[in-house]
């Protein structure tokens, strides 16, 4: 799972210095290669690999959460031994985009994201009566954060 | 769940900055990520039917407007070495959580940091946080970092470490089915 050291060192510093400032110039590519001396083909293939192997899940614009659309946090007290089944439920829905397993009563968190309010609510509703377990509805109501980016350690 | 009750749970509390017609659609063909050649605004704006420079000029004015927070490569902390991540959910005197939530957020290990409503005695917790550790005990340290730094030490908080990760993919804003990505076991 942790595939920091199958990282080129190229790999590394395009995650050290580009989890935010992507250029917005015709080339961004060419762009970050010149600042890290390197080359838009072998920045493109470092990018692709580091996709191919889960490192990064992609490359390009994280939005404030509610800026487009609506989206909320959601809990479920999931019975262990369903905990499996409910999930893939959970999943199959392409509303969900995070959907983890965490240690308490309520056991399953994933969140939700919609185009309009009554959508959103029609795909809780839809697992509640799917899986026959309440759904608690969790949305954002402030945000405190201001998203830099995270500063990776290397060793 | 009843519809009622949903639409004010679903309330926005900020404002909304208003997107035309053709950054809705340039949100929905960028939303999974920038293609990786060496023009992807153009390979974007040849898709749209708009030009280069609009593609451009749009994302400087989402991100200049604050609806794209960053762009750049987005990382899974798993993949690099964070084998520990916990959600982080406190009980704070209402008309404290603003505060309290820029405390927690000034620390480099808090990745988010959101105001959600309680609901009744069940989740009594109205502040959350996400730190991500090496390890469960470096989590846990972090916390009582946080405690005492931000003054935490009465007011009652737990740790949710997670589990499986059975989906974890940027979120939709449309109704495109394009480009899922495969969920981990």
């Amino acid at each position: 799972m942790d595939h920091r050291a199958d990282l080129t060192d190229l790999e590394r510093r395009l995650l050290d210095n580009y989890q935010q400032g992507l250029p917005l110039s015709p080339t961004p590519y060419a762009d970050m290669a010149q600042a890290l001396a390197s080359s838009e083909s072998e920045v493109l293939l470092a990018l692709g690999h580091l996709q191919q192997l889960g490192v990064i899940s992609r490359v390009g614009p994280v939005f404030r959460t509610h800026a487009v659309g609506v989206s909320t946090l959601a809990a479920m007290a999931v019975p262990p031994e369903q905990l499996e089944a409910v999930a893939a439920i959970v999943n199959s829905f392409a509303a969900v985009n995070h959907n983890y397993e965490r240690e308490h009563r309520f056991n399953l968190w994933f969140v939700a994201t919609a185009a309009s309010d009554a959508e959103l609510a029609d795909v809780l509703t839809k697992i509640e009566d799917l899986t026959n377990i309440k759904v608690m509805p969790l949305p954002m109501q402030e945000d405190y954060h201001i998203d830099l980016g995270f500063d990776l350690l290397w060793t | 769940m009843d519809m009622k009750t949903t639409q004010q749970r679903f309330g926005r509390l900020e404002a909304r900055v208003p997107l035309s017609a053709a950054e809705l659609e340039l949100i929905g063909a960028i939303q999974g990520g920038l293609p990786l050649v060496a023009r992807p605004y153009a390979q974007l704006a040849e898709q749209l039917g708009m030009t280069e420079s609009a593609v451009i000029e749009h994302l400087t004015r989402l991100q200049a407007s604050g609806v794209v927070k960053r762009m750049g490569l987005v990382v899974r902390h798993r993949e690099l070495g964070y084998g520990a991540n916990a959600m982080v959910v406190w009980d704070v005197p209402d008309a404290e959580v603003s505060e309290l939530g820029r405390c927690l957020s000034s620390f480099e290990f808090v990745t988010l940091c959101y105001r959600r409503p309680r609901q009744g005695v069940e989740w009594p917790y109205n502040l959350f946080c996400m730190i991500h550790g090496q390890d469960r005990e470096t989590v846990r340290g972090m916390v009582r970092q946080l405690v005492q730094c931000c003054g935490l030490e009465d007011i009652p908080h737990t740790l949710l470490f997670s589990g499986r990760r059975f989906k974890q993919r940027g979120a939709r804003y449309q109704n495109s089915a394009a480009r899922e990505e495969p969920v981990a076991p």
